[in-house]
């Protein structure tokens, strides 16, 4: 054939090999090797999701031939007697997730605003700057202020308050010790608000100033302005908050230290509750057996997927504004 | 309504100087040289967090050897050559690697290191802090390298440059001080992980001796000393903690300070 480099064909110098030309268009050996590499790069990028995927399938089998889909509806945590359910830990992570939007939300909303449509720039930067700080800040951190610092001002001060006024409701009963779902819930809404402020910051910024000289020239007055803003941006302030939903439910570290670890389900916010992070963090170095150690894999694998999706539909709500500094994130 | 926005941004900034101011003076007592060299010794006889703040720089070396080449090179290819179908499922991979909780990624380095090993061990930390590094820094330096003109790629290959040239003389270098902070703020993320240590590398109360053996970290220290019922070692957690954010902080503000004349 007469593309064949080894062919006595005169036409074709310096021809190169098929498969060197299929992995860089140019046949320069270096793209070769530069594309290669790359793609290599990018495939284990993939296959360690897919590992992942796969370790926490195979590690958690044991836990789901044993239990089945009783394992999410099961409310028994029983080590000792092999029995093992997850309802407590998904009631725990949600409520604390909740708990924490509903605190958050509003507070996040109120910054984004001021710091966009209100402060002036000089004021903006430096402010904004200092909100994003409180994400930079460990969760360990955070556990140990909450522990020494929020749980004593919540048991002293505010749950008697609460109990005091609303102590007729379910939300309030119970014992006051300031280690219980309260005290995870708000924690865990100070670690979300930098996260949903900075996003919600962005998408205001996004939407276009035509769209609020539009709004002033028909009359509005600045408040009914920012209205149409918050409405024009209203899709990516919604993916703002499932985003901090996102993190709310994987945070370990604070919630593990404030909200008292004991996994049964109570409606009031001074009990203690457990979250399934926490009970992996907490018991996996002391799980006794393979069936322990399997369920709390399989707990893992619960708040992987529930995170990936939550995650999922926060990228879609938000997928054109993008953090240019990104990484500005909390540990956990 | 204007002062409901302003009070909340005034809470939210009285919040983090309550906590580094509370953090600043709890933890001023009990630091002190002794305390900085020393290794954790049982409840009245003092002891220090040397091995813990030696241990967190070696699992920020391990994991930024590890870490950070590989989210370059996963930055360049989802900016550079990703493109399509498959690009488009890179991204979308690396997203998800991004929200990972950290908890889990502990969990799978201790399925697929720690127990093939059979021991905790500071590779297994060092791993799983590049696992949470990676996809930060790719986002990152993806970032950085789309900000970098198409016109300086274009006459890079007007002049006859293969596109690996392109990629590692021209354009890595236009973006590099972007993609150095972006590095800076992922090790300053990083040295503040406290769950995926938890099982992979799990602490110790010794100077590390190898990197096949557990290794303590500030972070782990931090959580052990908190919940444990000694006020001495309450103490402790402070000035470690105080320790800690030092180190944080300063790497975050050192990055906005560098990063401020680009806004």
């Amino acid at each position: 054939m007469s593309w064949a480099p080894e062919s006595n064909n005169p036409n074709f110098v310096g021809q190169v090999s098929t498969w060197r030309r299929a992995l860089s268009p140019t046949g320069n050996t270096g793209d070769a090797i530069y594309r290669m590499l790359m793609l290599a790069v990018a495939l284990l990028m993939v296959g360690i999701v897919v590992a992942m995927v796969i370790a926490l399938l195979s590690d958690s089998m044991l836990s789901i031939r044993q239990f089945g889909f009783g394992f999410l509806t099961s409310q028994r945590w029983d080590p000792i007697k092999g029995e093992f359910g997850a309802l407590p830990f998904i009631y725990g992570t949600v409520a604390s997730s909740l708990i924490a939007l509903l605190i958050s939300v509003p507070f996040s909303l109120g910054i984004a605003i001021f710091l966009v449509e209100q402060a002036p720039q000089w004021l903006a930067r430096p402010i904004g700057f200092l909100v994003e700080l409180l994400a930079a800040i460990p969760s360990v951190v955070y556990g140990l202020w909450g522990i020494f610092v929020l749980a004593p001002f919540l048991r002293n001060h505010i749950q008697p308050l609460l109990a005091g006024a609303f102590g007729w409701l379910p939300l309030f009963k119970g014992q006051i010790t300031g280690l219980g779902l309260l005290t995870g819930g708000i924690i865990l809404a100070i670690m979300v608000t930098p996260i949903i402020s900075a996003v919600v910051r962005d998408v205001l910024t996004a939407v276009p100033g035509t769209q609020r000289e539009a709004a002033l020239a028909l009359g509005a007055t600045k408040w009914e302005m920012i209205r149409v803003v918050l409405v024009n941006g209203a899709p990516g302030i919604a993916g703002a908050v499932i985003l901090g939903l996102g993190r709310a439910l994987g945070e370990t570290m604070a919630v593990t230290m404030v909200i008292g670890n004991r996994p049964e389900i109570s409606l009031s916010l001074f009990d203690p509750s457990y979250t399934i992070a926490s009970a992996i963090a907490n018991e996996f170095t002391e799980a006794t057996g393979d069936l322990y150690l399997s369920s709390l894999v399989e707990l893992g694998l619960i708040l992987f997927l529930v995170t990936f999706v939550v995650n999922g539909i926060a990228r879609v709500l938000v997928w054109n504004v993008t953090r240019k500094t990104g990484g500005v994130g909390r540990a956990a | 309504m204007t002062g409901l926005t302003a009070l909340c941004t005034v809470l939210a900034v009285g919040a983090l100087l309550i906590i580094l101011s509370y953090i600043a003076w709890k933890g001023i007592g009990a630091l002190n040289i002794q305390f900085l060299t020393d290794v954790p010794r049982p409840v009245g006889e003092g002891g220090g967090i040397g091995n813990a703040i030696l241990g967190s720089v070696v699992l920020l070396l391990l994991s930024s050897v590890i870490g950070l080449p590989l989210g370059i090179c996963v930055g360049v290819y989802l900016s550079e050559i990703g493109r399509g179908r498959f690009g488009g499922a890179v991204r979308f991979i690396v997203d998800t690697l991004t929200g990972i909780p950290s908890i889990v990624t502990g969990v799978f380095v201790y399925a697929v290191l720690v127990l093939p090993m059979k021991h905790f061990s500071a590779w297994a930390g060092g791993i799983a802090l590049a696992l949470i590094m990676v996809p930060i820094v790719a986002r990152t330096t993806e970032e950085m390298l789309k900000l970098v003109p198409h016109s300086l790629r274009e006459g890079a290959l007007a002049l006859g440059a293969p596109q690996w040239r392109v990629t590692l003389g021209v354009v890595i270098p236009a973006a590099a001080p972007g993609i150095a902070t972006g590095a800076m703020l992922a090790i300053a993320r990083v040295s503040g992980e406290t769950a995926p240590l938890l099982f992979t590398a799990f602490g110790s109360r010794f100077f590390p001796t190898s990197l096949n053996e557990p290794i303590a970290s500030l972070t782990v220290q931090i959580y052990n000393y908190a919940i444990s019922p000694y006020d001495e070692w309450h103490a402790q957690a402070w000035a470690a903690t105080l320790v800690l954010m030092t180190l944080v902080l300063g790497i975050n503000i050192v990055v906005r300070f560098l990063t401020r004349k680009r806004f």
